[in-house]
């Protein structure tokens, strides 16, 4: 966690006002407006084709909008030349999908080329160790620091991918449907680490997410996108007491429920546990 | 709040030097802030019994690394850590420095008879896979000859129209310039002897035999033997091929066959497109500067070219055109693995083919001319 000093890190990292996307005669968004607050988990959760990467794209400036406006961490994205340094991106990180590791370098190399582009002025060795504990922190063996993304699963793809967008100890991190394509305990385990760390380092994190699991295990609030804007953003319960039929079917379906009722199981088991430590410590 | 992180080195007097410093770090210890200190933390010696954090202001799990890396040199205590940064220093604590980012490296007498025997291994399997390849299509020959229903019609008529149709206007153009070439550069030689007018027999035989042929087969391996592998190539990752295989569907059958038919069958018509198009070029070349007019210059081709000249070229282009697609298709269904792969075969494919094309043509040169087709 960093003790904060700057009187602008009050202010939301993340301001999204009036925001459109049009491909062609394609409307993806039409006036959205998002806030996302500082230290928060936010789940961005949409049917499939709804925009949810087209939004997190505009936000890291991969794709300039229609129209509207973007702030992130004090800057506005939408009135800078992209192709040009824009002072945040090593304020940032963000997990592709698929990882999107280098495929011609290691996992190390990966981590290390963030702090090389950034850092130059950083000790070699001291760059080694720097990726080499990042990656350790993500959960995956020592080994897997000198293999190419070639050798490693699906999941240990993801970690390593997290380990690169955690390289510069960014404030912000942006998930792109990181438990996709993982196996349930793999997903819990990731889940665990997103919590952790977001604890730890004190991240604001903004996740795009189809795991309803997920939703409910670690998002603090949760923004909904449909008819091309953000429908509702809160807690939950907050969500389902909307009664927007989208919502409700998307919560109160037969997944929602067995992953509410899932949550609350783990909820008396974790309180259990943490009494448990309180004894025995 | 300091703009860099700073050390102080404090002597505690009355303790007495042997338990060695206390080190006061202050300021932020942040990845963007920390390169200078850590340098200087790297040259200090002598003990240091405690590192003291109560002065840093800021700090990331980078701080904490090179807060965690000093204390454990020196064998040292950590005080006056915040709540934060205990969180961090907890996080950090239990990972070892050392090791590489890279797979250890061989030394030169391991690698240099490791990379032979991996490139003998590679050959023969280079050469099993062709000959397993040469199977597949014979089997898949069979099986659509048995019902010649399920021939890919569709398939093979679209290839024909990539492979040829769409080639038409760089081949033609391609071979317009070199009859241009070979006429204006034949006929500065031919002037010494006075015989300009064998430009026509130079430019008529060399095109019909040898040159429209042999760089149509060139620029069919860059167009469509470099198409075909990298198609097959991606289609193999992203298991369109496997999908093929489990419905029942040969990817012989349906992608290879018409590839192939396709490329043989339109080397022929560009080759003699090609060589056409080549005579033209020297005719209009005759016309401008060596006052040969234009048709004088194309019916003079019909008296001096032999006929056989032409079967030569004939006989060559669908073999050509063979080989190209048999290259194309063959590399791109040895990918396998990553994206990186795929112009890794893109690019074995045409060079194999362009190769294979030129020893052949050696060879018939040599074979037609012995026959008599001199």
């Amino acid at each position: 966690m960093r003790v904060n000093n700057h009187p602008e890190d009050d202010a939301p990292p993340i301001v999204v006002e009036g925001l459109v996307n049009r491909f062609g005669d394609f409307t993806v968004h039409e006036g959205l407006d998002l806030t996302v607050r500082r230290g928060e988990i936010l789940g961005v959760v949409g049917g499939s084709g709804s925009g949810k990467s087209v939004l997190m794209r505009s936000i890291i400036g991969l794709q300039r909008p229609t129209a509207g406006r973007i702030d992130v961490l004090g800057r506005t994205i939408t009135e800078v030349d992209l192709d040009q340094g824009i002072g945040v991106r090593r304020r940032w990180g963000v997990l592709f999908q698929g990882g999107a590791l280098f495929s011609t370098l290691t996992v190390g190399e990966n981590v290390e080329v963030p702090l090389k582009k950034f850092y130059p002025e950083l000790d070699p060795k001291l760059r080694r160790e720097i990726a080499r504990y990042k990656v350790i922190l993500t959960g995956l063996a020592d080994s897997a620091v000198a293999k190419y993304p070639s050798e490693l699963s699906g999941g240990m793809k993801k970690r390593a991918g997290l380990a690169r967008a955690l390289a510069l100890d960014p404030e912000l991190l942006f998930l792109d449907e990181p438990t996709a394509g993982l196996d349930p305990i793999g997903a819990a385990k990731f889940d665990r680490l997103t919590r952790e760390l977001k604890e730890t380092l004190g991240l604001t994190v903004f996740l795009i997410t189809h795991d309803l699991d997920t939703l409910y295990e670690i998002c603090d609030r949760v923004a909904v996108i449909a008819d091309k804007k953000i429908i509702a953003v809160g807690t939950i319960p907050e969500l389902i007491a909307t009664k927007h039929p989208w919502i409700e079917s998307y919560f109160n379906g037969p997944r929602g429920r067995a992953a509410h009722a899932s949550h609350d199981r783990n909820q008396i088991g974790g309180d259990q546990a943490a009494w448990q430590t309180e004894v025995d410590g | 709040m300091q703009d860099a992180a700073q050390y102080t080195l404090d002597d505690d007097g009355d303790q007495g030097a042997a338990d060695g410093a206390r080190l006061v770090l202050s300021g932020p210890l942040t990845l963007a802030r920390i390169a200078p200190l850590e340098r200087a933390l790297k040259k200090l010696t002598g003990t240091i019994h405690t590192v003291d954090l109560s002065a840093v202001d800021e700090i990331d799990t980078v701080g904490a690394w090179v807060v965690c890396r000093t204390a454990r040199e020196h064998d040292a205590d950590i005080t006056g850590a915040s709540e934060a940064a205990q969180r961090l220093l907890h996080s950090v604590q239990g990972i070892g420095a050392g090791g590489d980012l890279r797979p250890p490296r061989a030394p030169v007498w391991e690698r240099v008879p490791l990379a032979v025997g991996d490139k003998v291994y590679a050959g023969r399997s280079g050469i099993y896979g062709v000959v397993a390849f040469f199977g597949q299509i014979l089997i898949a020959w069979v099986s659509l000859a048995r019902r010649p229903s399920r021939f890919p019609f569709k398939a093979l008529v679209h290839q024909m129209e990539l492979v040829g149709v769409t080639a038409l206007p760089i081949i033609g153009l391609m071979s317009f310039l070199i009859g241009i070439v070979i006429a204006q550069q034949g006929s500065v030689q031919l002037e010494q002897f006075g015989a300009e007018s064998l430009t026509v027999n130079l430019v008529g035989r060399i095109t019909l035999r040898e040159l429209g042929v042999l760089m149509t087969a060139i620029m069919v391996a860059g167009r469509s033997g470099s198409a075909f592998a990298a198609q097959l190539g991606t289609m193999k990752l992203t298991e369109e091929i496997d999908a093929m295989r489990t419905i029942g569907i040969s990817p012989v059958e349906v992608l290879v066959i018409p590839r192939i038919l396709a490329a043989t069958f339109m080397m022929v018509l560009l080759g003699f497109y090609a060589s056409a198009a080549a005579i033209i070029g020297g005719a209009v070349v005759g016309e401008v500067t060596l006052g040969i007019p234009f048709w004088t210059f194309l019916s003079r081709i019909q008296e001096v070219v032999p006929e056989h000249d032409l079967w030569v070229g004939l006989i060559k282009a669908p073999v050509f055109g063979l080989i190209v697609a048999l290259a194309g298709c063959y590399h791109g269904l040895q990918v396998r693995g990553d994206s990186e792969e795929v112009g890794r075969r893109t690019t074995m494919a045409v060079v194999s083919a362009i190769f294979a094309v030129i020893v052949l043509d050696a060879f018939f040169a040599v074979f037609f001319t012995e026959i008599g087709w001199g």
